[in-house]
């Protein structure tokens, strides 16, 4: 049985009333690789999160970067575009 | 953070908020989901969305899921531009009679290659021609890549898609990819731009300029898909900064008709930097490259000239 | 009571949309809805009336631009015929179903091919899958009172469905009537300004139009088939407020003179008219003629038919287009669809006249009475007949 809402409790044309609700949805389960960050030469430039598709990538407390893995797919763009070349990618054991 | 910084290439300066969210359902490595984060960190919370039928849309609004954390409307395929003129023309009105206050609101319409440049072309030039205050953004991934990788008039030659297959009888596409930025010149509206996910600070300036401006603009963003190319899922940025070097993109604005490159590059690279990496392009020769090479090339030099001529 | 002018339908029509005091329209013209959106783009550019006139490049964007302009909480008005509303098709069931209460008037026009200018219902009957209401008018009078009324009963919270208005084309939009206009009180009176009860806003960023998977659309269709059954209700109710506004009352289905009439004409439309006239010269002859007139045509009034059909000996349907290779009429298909359920059923004669703008005289109606009163006395049903066609 469906989870969502019977018809009585829909709102006229259906709208999507949570904006960015699309983060209930983790991503992360499609991967097979992931990205690891050494953090001795990364340089808290910021490129990683800026080409990130997922808009995963932040950066921690003391600056350095790292992947949200509940969305993080896995595609590789931040290994890239790193202008020091400190992420590379492993795959995943499951 | 101020949108004005945007002017210093800092990828921290950008603002912050996400307004397109992760959990989005693109492709590993999607450069039209890249395309969106930065089209709302160059217009920011106050645009309203109206979105074709295609990649983006499908991914992005999978009832009760939605990546949007600004209004977002989704009709039909072949018409968000005229979507847009009528929510553009409802803000007027409305505001105009009193009934929400005024406010700078930025109207987008956007659509993949095929939604634009095919079937959706009729809808914006009818939006360019009426004068609308909004912009018109094409993401281009050269296919109709949602429905499995079928050409478009934005598939450029030589590529190789399900519908224009390379075999026997056939190098893939055998037309140009239409010239879409100068057919919006064409309509004399006040801004023309193309772009790349892989120069986002070009990308997000123009953005802002296409805001800016009272009428009309257009913004081309050529958007790598690693699905639909055949290559693998962490070069669509790469993929797209060759575009631009080897001439297979280039990178231009067009103010009130005069031509301006933004991306100059004055030694272009070997075209087949670009090609190798993509599977929809290994059937290719030597000698179809060579051409391709001095096709591209000679539309630059021309592109080069008409902004020259047109700086005067 | 306002001040009767003599004044062209399509006119009139322009100008009950002006005193609604629409917000955006988006126009395109085609024979015969021309005059309504040339007198709006007069209105607005003279100042008379303060909407953005938008003249789209074709119809398909005129209701792209409707569903936008409604959406972003604009009160929104067109108006198309024939190949202009065959065009926007792909985007009337969007419009229904997104909920946009947008407002259109449809000067009925045959459908090519062949190419006619002149008037059925062939636009609109190939339309009614599209989930919008559907009222049909007779005059003058009615089209302009119904102009205000649409945008009532649209925009109503318990509606929220966009309606169209069909009235004949050429028939009535190039025909010079007697119209009552409002005044702007009574406009006030009856019509609210247009409340959106969500819009395209950058304060509530809300998702419109997301991706039906198969866990929720047959529920979206739910609710939407629910909320047009349920609209008749307002549809009453803003018929009772129009006429304690200006004193004259509709229904959703209208009957003359049916009290004992053994044969009644089914029909929609202006030629309603003629019908009624074919009626008082049949009472005069001594036959017990009426005459029942849809006007609700969506939601499909089931009651009313029922009960003011159900009793019958015979039915004479006239409809005004043809579903080719199908049931004939599809008035008439429906109406019967109505009665199946019934113990006690009228025999339903169908005819189909009036097809790409042909007249329906007096003397049509004379001989379809006959050839009813052949069935009320036993004779055999025919299928039903195109009325006139040479052979």
């Amino acid at each position: 049985m469906s989870s969502l809402p019977g018809w009585k409790a829909l709102p006229p044309g259906c709208p999507v009333q949570e904006p960015l609700s699309a983060h209930k949805n983790h991503t992360g389960s499609w991967r097979s690789e992931r990205p690891l960050w050494n953090h001795d030469h990364c340089v808290k430039c910021g490129v990683c999160d800026m080409f990130c598709p997922e808009a995963c990538i932040k950066a921690n407390a003391e600056g350095f970067y790292l992947a949200n893995l509940d969305y993080c797919k896995g595609c590789g763009i931040c290994m890239m575009e790193c202008p020091t070349q400190c992420i590379s990618m492993k795959q995943e054991e499951e | 953070m101020s949108s004005e910084l945007t002017n210093v290439f800092a990828a921290k300066m950008l603002p912050q908020a996400e307004l397109f969210s992760p959990g989005h359902r693109a492709c590993q490595g999607c450069a039209p989901a890249l395309a969106m984060r930065f089209m709302l960190k160059a217009l920011g919370p106050d645009t309203i969305i109206c979105n074709s039928t295609g990649c983006i849309e499908i991914i992005s609004s999978s009832y009760p899921e939605s990546a949007w954390g600004v209004p977002w409307i989704h009709v039909a395929f072949e018409n968000s531009a005229a979507v847009a003129s009528g929510v553009e023309a409802g803000l007027k009105a409305m505001m105009r009679k009193g009934r929400i206050p005024e406010r700078k609101i930025t109207v987008l319409a956007q659509a993949g290659d095929g939604g634009s440049m095919d079937i959706g072309l009729q809808a914006i030039s009818g939006a360019l021609e009426r004068g609308h205050d909004m912009i018109y953004m094409c993401y281009d991934n050269e296919a109709y890549m949602n429905t499995g990788i079928q050409r478009s008039s934005g598939t450029p030659y030589g590529a190789a898609t399900t519908t224009s297959p390379a075999g026997k009888h056939s190098f893939g596409q055998s037309t140009w990819k239409k010239s879409f930025a100068e057919i919006a010149v064409a309509h004399h509206i006040p801004y023309v731009a193309t772009a790349s996910v892989s120069y986002p600070f070009d990308f997000m300036e123009k953005l802002k300029k296409a805001a800016a401006v009272k009428g009309p603009a257009l913004i081309h963003v050529f958007a790598p898909c690693p699905t639909g190319w055949r290559c693998a899922s962490n070069v669509a940025v790469r993929l797209g900064r060759l575009a631009v070097q080897t001439a297979a993109f280039p990178l231009y604005e067009v103010v009130d008709g005069r031509f301006r490159i933004t991306q100059n590059v004055p030694h272009l690279k070997p075209l087949k930097l670009y090609l190798q990496p993509q599977g929809r392009y290994r059937h290719l020769t030597d000698d179809q490259i060579e051409y391709l090479q001095a096709e591209l090339r000679k539309r630059y030099a021309a592109l080069v000239a008409r902004a020259e001529a047109t700086q005067e | 009571m306002g001040t009767r002018k003599g004044m062209e339908v399509s006119i009139g029509i322009a100008e009950a949309a002006m005193m609604a005091n629409v917000d955006v329209i988006p126009a395109y013209p085609i024979t015969p809805q021309t005059h309504i959106v040339e007198h709006l783009a007069e209105l607005v550019a003279d100042g008379h009336l303060d909407a953005e006139f938008v003249p789209v490049e074709s119809e398909h964007s005129a209701m792209s631009a409707a569903c936008g302009s409604m959406a972003a909480g604009a009160r929104t008005f067109t108006a198309t015929a024939s190949q202009g509303l065959a065009l926007m098709h792909e985007i009337l069931f969007i419009a229904s179903g997104m909920r946009l209460p947008i407002v259109m008037a449809v000067a009925n026009r045959a459908l090519s091919a062949p190419i006619s200018i002149w008037n059925d219902h062939g636009d609109v009957m190939a339309e009614r899958d599209t989930g919008w209401l559907q009222v049909f008018v007779e005059n003058g009078q009615e089209a302009y009172d119904h102009v205000l009324w649409c945008h009532r009963v649209a925009e109503d919270h318990d509606v929220l469905l966009p309606i169209m208005l069909n009235f004949d084309g050429f028939i009535l939009s190039h025909v010079v009537e007697p119209i009552e206009v409002w005044s702007p009180e009574e406009v006030k009176q009856f019509l609210p300004d247009y409340v959106p009860p969500y819009r395209l806003d950058v304060d509530n960023p809300w998702t419109f139009g997301a991706v039906g998977i198969p866990d929720i659309y047959a529920e979206t269709r739910m609710a939407h088939n629910e909320a047009l059954t349920d609209s008749q209700k307002v549809m009453e109710k803003a018929w009772n407020e129009l006429s304690e506004v200006v004193g004259r009352k509709y229904h959703a289905v209208e009957s003359y003179k049916t009290d004992d009439a053994d044969i009644v004409f089914l029909i929609m439309g202006s030629v309603a008219e003629t019908c009624m006239t074919a009626c008082d010269q049949l009472r005069e002859a001594g036959k017990k003629a009426g005459v029942v007139r849809i006007r609700m045509w969506r939601p499909f009034p089931f009651a009313e038919i029922a009960k003011e059909l159900g009793g019958r000996k015979v039915v004479v349907a006239v409809d005004r287009a043809l579903s080719t290779g199908g049931c004939g009429g599809p008035m008439a298909s429906e109406v019967k669809g109505a009665l199946y359920h019934l113990d006690k059923r009228p025999q339903v004669i169908e005819f189909i006249a009036g097809l790409g703008g042909r007249d329906i005289t007096i003397g049509d109606f004379m001989d379809m009475y006959d050839k009813g009163v052949a069935v009320a006395s036993g004779g055999a049903l025919p299928r039903y007949e195109l009325l006139g066609v040479r052979a």
